[in-house]
């Protein structure tokens, strides 16, 4: 009885799992069908562009990847490197920058800056991307546009060099008055606030860009939002732009100086800041680029044999310090000891652990201009050597007159990206090891960061300020007690002045001067501690050439790329 | 039909003598609970886990007492190193800076060439002993150069010229030292130089060098780090030993075996409390409305079902933002307050059906004729048998309560550094997944054993109090 | 009939305003707001702008107008995406989201019901041990592990094979569906999994299947009509659930696999602290769910002649 049992069961089994087998098969057919239909259906929403590899040789395609969706291109509003990249392909200013990163003329043929204004003559050939002409009026426009109250443009101030720009952003007086005006289709003239030496370099920003009027009418008030509702004037023009997923660019036939560009379309259809997939997409010849790696991904390029490439994106990273008189770092000797036990190499040697990366000394980066050569090189800053013993007897005065006894406790203010808790911590674990300061963390969202930032609610926080234009003052104006990042509230007479005079001056030397004071005031008060100057390590496709890295203005930029076909 | 009792005797009227049992329980009589611990006892998965649930309660409030390190204290002689890694460092002198080697330059006509003019240097000397403190270098000038670029392999650049890391541009010709400090671990480098010209295009032809460099501190650092005394009898060149770290450091060079002590403290805070005091609330919220029933009943159902409607991720991200973290928090109370908040309606729920059903069952009427007071209807009958449920309930949901930490920390809503968690080590552990597989190996697997644990456990929790289960076997 | 689906979508629709209330109450007590900018702005530019968005109203009424137009199906405009519409963001990702969710909820069901039934049948044995092995290692590992190793592993066999057999992150076609869905439906797999196997060993000793046997019905039969049919049952009651928890789950599969999905939006705009963007999203998943729910109940009362609807 019981062997027959075991029997049935076995035959049971066996048919059970023939039936099942069946019904796998029908079911994966099932499913086949199912994906297939899926497929259709969600490429009403999506595009159905094939994908091909990194570089595609016969329609001249490169295929890249974006590190986020741009949030919107219109220009009067664009903050994002992002956007800002993008524009930088499909738009052309007045100048723009060349791949040797001088000012060269863009839409402007000719131009001339004097003390109190500047005129530009706009080349005939201009175009934008339906056929017409790239007038004077379309400057005007998008100027008045980014400076209108109601536009609320984020980056309206680095128009306020125009005359009544300010005024008129902050609605007393008349959009008419602006200090703009074109004189015939193909000639501007700009009259300056005050004397300014640095206008070219403005004009080359992304919220410089022409708008045409009547598009700018037609789309009612999505300008920028999709690859419609945006006309071009710049190399290429876009294509497709799926939001959150793909951006592709073709290469403009209407554009003046067509010969320049090498390619014809730039594919981006892969949207993410996520390095491992970023890595990822590049091994498997998806993309021809990785913009940036992660220092735990440098063994894996070394092991792939990759070539490794370095640049600098201009950034200055920093240590500030809230001057508000409730807090204690108001105290000097407290900052000082703060500055002494620092030291940005062992930062960038032993945490960040990038080439490229450089321990700062200063606020003012390397990389900057002075009257000659190099700013930095001409005017050198005050080396601080890390010394522990006379940290720690400043920290001994500032408690004294703190009257704190015991251990001082400092809240350090980050946001949540994972490379700026990592030095947040390492703060953390220096400063208590070294002075038996307690630091606290406060790690907050992106937006809640920014707005504690505002408030003046932090001890110290970390730090960093990318330059809008090719100058000094972009960084040396972040201090001047009226700048509204100036979030610590530093105030110094002295400083002000030398902001006022850099702002001002129309003498190269006297403003590098300024601005050697500038950079001195602020090692010796110990407004900040710098940190580093944010290097990239980057990898791209051996046969992509003549790709150029700006450390001002859109980066990485494509137009002078070409297809190596040899390699 | 009369039945009249006649003719008694005495004899009728005798004590009928007790008979022998018919049946009689030949086992010892055994409480649902007993009979229960049997039945999980006899379950060799429960056990299995139940035992790995004991080791984890032990790891995590005896490990830190036995193993006493500092979870956030960096030892940044040691990064990312695995476990059983060669702790032997040379003693060296200080660190002192270095202003590196230039020569004067000589006012000679020699013209600047372009890069496929220009050759590669004769040599590299590397000046110093080369170490993890640093690794100077030196070479001789290229004629026509105005720079040079000095690369950094772990690899032989080999015949694709895999020169590796771009470590440095050097923009004179005259300056021809360069010192790397950056990150170096014990082990071969490559160096390659290779020459620039005016416009910063580099030559074609470059120069290598294979360094060996040993892991080396020095003595104030030893001294500061407390691996020697003031008075240890040492001099430069002696091989000592650095801190141990049995499973490896961190990218921080912290100890991970301490990080994961005190990250399960985290980890397992929140996957048991969280828990309890949701399943305490639902306990609570679910028996008012069970008992009391009617109008209020459906009121707090509703208001249930508007929680249990809310999309669980979504909220939990909203709330755990909302509630805010302060300066020095670990942010661990608003996540537990998250899912308190979110979690309860569940067992609310499960434990109202429990008392309504119980409410409708035979015995509750009987006992209640026989006149029980409430109290007693609860404690002799509600309890015990809506106790076992709750106690599946609490078991499942520790898993999963585990989850929502990792994945929170993954899209970096996590606790708030320097506090360790299971999730945050995991996610931070991704990033460095290819060269330092360590890093996320021992995280991974901690929750995944404690997640198959408590899986296991509620198996065989729910088997073993299982009523209908009693009569088989 | 009638009368309880109206009453069922009154309760929805208060439901619906129940979630909307939560979130707009949750989101305004987060200190910050989405027109803190990175770049410092003067106080006439910021009250334009708080102007704009109508933030300069006290809260409740903000709050009226909120739901004034949320009635209207209008979830306002985007403060980081500023020119688009949140209909429109929702318009363009929920369909890529819920197209992962199908089909990882396909595979789920489909995989969990035939490994669960495979395991019941040969209980004890190879395929059985195989099969609870993978479904462990399916609970027990945190996802975003899981989601990075098997890109991982895609991008060895990628390049092992020197072309690409399946991508390796993207979003368009249906390869580039397949992976992510498979490692999204997973956990629900695993779960199933273990749900149908407990469900067919409670039918194998079923009396109904014990009468088939003695009446002589052939093996195939039993199997089929008998054993398989009802046991499927307590599965596709969980199935309901189940679609709710994966379409709003997404958000890891849809991060490491750079897909174009409302999580990863959701994820962004929280971080963004992008208002609108947030109350769109819930309200809208939250609407979603529980009309499921409703529709899933009334199937259920259409299907299951045991359950009566009132």
């Amino acid at each position: 009885m019981f062997k027959k049992m075991k029997e049935t069961e076995e035959t049971f089994a066996q048919v059970a799992g023939k039936q099942l087998l069946i019904l796998t098969l029908l079911s994966f057919t099932g499913l086949a069908g199912l994906m297939i239909f899926l497929s259709w259906a969600s490429n009403l929403f999506s595009d159905n562009n094939q994908r091909v590899g990194a570089i595609d040789l016969d329609s001249k395609t490169i295929t890249l990847l974006l590190g986020s969706e741009p949030p919107q291109l219109d220009s009067t509003r664009t903050t994002d490197s992002v956007s800002i990249m993008i524009l930088g392909h499909v738009m052309e200013g007045l100048l723009r920058y060349d791949e040797n990163n001088n000012i060269v003329a863009g839409v402007a043929e000719e131009w001339n800056i004097h003390d109190n204004g500047a005129t530009f003559w706009l080349r005939d050939d201009a175009r934008w991307s339906d056929g017409k002409p790239v007038t004077a009026r379309d400057f005007v426009f998008a100027w008045k546009t980014a400076l209108k109250p109601e536009t609320a443009s984020e980056y309206s101030f680095i128009l306020y060099p125009i005359k009544n720009a300010e005024a008129i952003n902050t609605g007393s007086m008349n959009i008419e008055e602006l200090g703009v005006k074109a004189i015939d289709d193909f000639t501007l003239e700009v009259t300056f606030e005050r004397p300014l030496a640095y206008f070219e370099e403005l004009v080359a920003f992304p919220t410089y860009n022409p708008i045409r009027e009547d598009f700018f009418n037609s789309t009612s008030g999505r300008y920028g939002a999709d690859a419609i509702e945006l006309i071009y004037n710049g190399p290429f023009m876009m294509s497709v732009w799926v939001h959150g997923a793909h951006v592709k660019l073709d290469k403009n036939p209407y554009y003046w100086d067509n010969e320049r560009i090498k390619i014809n379309s730039i594919d981006m259809p892969y949207m993410t800041s996520d390095a491992a997939t970023t890595i990822n997409l590049f091994r498997d010849g998806k993309i021809a680029m990785i913009g940036a790696l992660g220092s735990e991904q440098l063994d894996t390029a070394l092991r792939e044999r990759w070539k490794l490439l370095r640049t600098s994106d201009g950034g200055s990273w920093f240590t500030v310090f809230n001057f508000k008189d409730d807090k204690i770092t108001s105290n000097w000797n407290l900052r000082k000891a703060l500055q002494l036990s620092s030291d940005s190499s062992e930062l960038v040697n032993k945490i960040i652990k990038l080439p490229g990366y450089i321990p700062s000394e200063s606020l003012f980066p390397v990389w900057l201009k002075g009257t000659n050569g190099s700013f930095r090189q001409e005017h050198p800053a005050t080396k601080i050597k890390p010394n522990l013993e006379l940290a720690k007897q400043y920290l001994k005065k500032a408690k004294e007159e703190l009257g704190i006894e015991g251990n001082i406790s400092l809240t350090i203010l980050v946001d949540d990206s994972p490379g700026s808790s990592k030095q947040a911590e390492y703060f953390q674990n220096l400063y208590s090891t070294k002075l038996s300061i307690d630091v606290k963390i406060d790690k907050q969202i992106f937006k809640q960061r920014l707005a504690k930032m505002r408030a003046g609610d932090f001890d110290i926080a970390l730090y960093g300020w990318g330059p809008d234009f090719n100058d000094p003052l972009t960084f040396g104006e972040l201090f001047a007690s009226w700048n509204p990042n100036n979030n610590g509230s530093f105030f110094n007479e002295e400083y002000d002045k030398y902001v006022r005079i850099s702002q001002t001056s129309l003498n190269k030397e006297e403003r590098m001067q300024a601005f050697a004071k500038q950079q001195e005031i602020l090692i010796n008060e110990v407004a900040l501690i710098p940190n580093y100057e944010r290097g990239v390590v980057y990898v791209k496709d051996r046969r992509l050439e003549g790709l150029v890295r700006r450390v001002v203005g859109p980066d990485p930029d494509f137009t002078n790329v070409f297809i190596n076909e040899a390699l | 039909m009369t039945n009249i009792v006649e003719n008694l005797t005495p004899l009728d009227f005798k004590r009928v003598s007790k008979k022998k049992k018919t049946t009689s329980i030949s086992r010892p009589s055994l409480s649902y609970w007993e009979d229960a611990w049997i039945r999980l006892m006899s379950n060799k998965r429960s056990l299995v886990s139940l035992s790995i649930i004991i080791f984890l309660i032990f790891f995590t409030l005896l490990g830190p007492i036995i193993w006493n390190v500092d979870p956030s204290g960096q030892d940044l002689d040691q990064l990312s190193s695995p476990p059983g890694a060669d702790r032997g460092a040379i003693l060296v002198e200080a660190y002192m800076p270095w202003d590196g080697l230039s020569i004067t330059k000589n006012n000679s006509s020699e013209g600047l060439k372009d890069f496929y003019d220009l050759g590669a240097t004769e040599y590299i000397n590397v000046e110093g002993f080369p170490s993890t403190q640093y690794v100077r270098l030196s070479w001789n000038k290229i004629i026509g150069a105005s720079g040079y670029r000095i690369y950094r392999n772990k690899f032989d650049p080999g015949s694709d010229n895999s020169l590796g890391l771009p470590m440095a541009d050097i923009l004179t010709a005259e300056e021809i030292s360069f010192e790397d400090r950056l990150n170096l671990e014990p082990g071969e480098y490559w160096y390659s130089i290779a020459a620039l010209d005016s416009l910063g295009r580099e030559s074609n032809q470059y120069k290598k060098i294979a360094v060996r460099v040993s892991r080396a501190i020095s003595i104030p650092e030893a001294i500061e780090k407390g691996i020697i005394t003031q008075t240890s009898q040492v001099a430069i060149g002696d091989t000592i030993y650095l801190k141990f770290h049995p499973l490896g450091t961190d990218y921080l060079g912290r100890d991970m075996l301490s990080r994961l002590m005190h990250g399960a403290r985290v980890s397992l805070f929140i996957g048991v409390l969280a828990p309890i005091f949701f399943v305490i609330l639902g306990v609570f919220y679910g028996s008012i409305a069970g008992f009391i029933g009617g109008k209020v009943d459906q009121f707090l159902m509703r208001f249930a079902d508007f929680v249990v409607a809310l999309p669980f991720l979504l909220f939990m991200i909203l709330f755990k933002i909302a509630f805010g973290i302060g300066p020095g928090e670990s942010g661990v109370i608003p996540m537990l307050l998250a899912l308190v908040l979110l979690s309860w309606p569940a067992t609310a729920r499960l434990v109202r059906g429990q008392i309504l059903q119980i409410r409708g069952e035979g015995y509750i009427l009987a006992s209640q004729l026989l006149g029980a007071k409430t109290y007693f209807l609860i404690l002799r009958h509600m309890i015990p048998n809506t106790i076992g449920v709750i106690l599946v309930t609490l078991t499942f949901a520790i898993p999963s309560v585990i989850f929502v930490e990792a994945f929170l920390s993954f899209i970096g809503m996590g606790v708030v550094p320097p506090t360790p968690s299971w999730g945050s080590m995991c996610n931070e552990g991704l990033q460095t997944m290819l060269n330092h597989p360590h890093e996320i190996i021992f995280p991974a697997s901690l929750i995944s054993i404690t997640v198959l644990a408590f899986n296991l456990l509620g198996d065989g929790l729910r088997d073993a109090l299982d009523a209908k289960m009693r009569s088989k076997e | 009939m009638l009368k309880y689906t109206i009453k069922r979508i009154i309760q929805g629709i208060v439901t619906v305003w129940f979630i909307a209330t939560v979130t707009f109450i949750a989101m305004h007590s987060v200190p910050g707001d989405p027109l803190t900018g990175e770049r410092g702005m003067s106080e006439e530019i910021r009250q334009n702008l708080e102007q704009k968005y109508g933030l300069d109203k006290p809260i409740l009424e903000q709050y009226i107008i909120y739901m004034g137009n949320m009635i209207k199906g209008d979830f306002g405009i985007s403060f980081t995406q500023q020119n688009r519409s949140v209909n429109d963001i929702i318009r363009e990702h929920f369909p890529v989201s819920a197209t992962l969710g199908i089909l990882s909820i396909v595979f789920a069901a489909l995989g969990g019901v035939l490994w669960g039934a495979l395991t019941a049948i040969y209980r004890n044995r190879l395929p059985d041990v195989v099969v609870m092995f993978l479904v462990i290692f399916g609970i027990s590992v945190p996802s975003f592990v899981i989601a990075a190793m098997s890109q991982l592993i895609l991008v060895n066999i990628n390049t092992s094979f020197g072309f690409s057999i399946l991508p390796v992150a993207g979003w368009g076609t249906i390869s580039h569906m397949l992976v992510p869905s498979l490692v999204l439906g997973l956990g629900t797999m695993a779960f199933l999994t273990r749900l149908m196997r407990s469900s067919m060993l409670e039918v194998v000793n079923a009396d109904y299947i014990r009468t088939a046997y003695s009446k002589g019905l052939p093996a195939q039969r039993i199997f089929l009509k008998h054993q398989l049919r009802n046991a499927i049952l307590p599965v596709i009651t969980v199935i309901g659930p189940a679609i709710a928890s994966i379409t709003t789950g997404g958000f890891v599969v849809e991060l490491v696999f750079a897909i174009p999905g409302l999580g990863r939006f959701f994820v962004q705009a929280v971080q963004q602290l992008d208002y609108t963007v947030i109350m769109g999203t819930t309200v809208f998943y939250g609407a979603f769910l529980v009309f499921m729910v409703i529709i899933v109940d009334l199937i259920y009362g259409l299907v299951d002649p045991r359950v009566r609807l009132e």
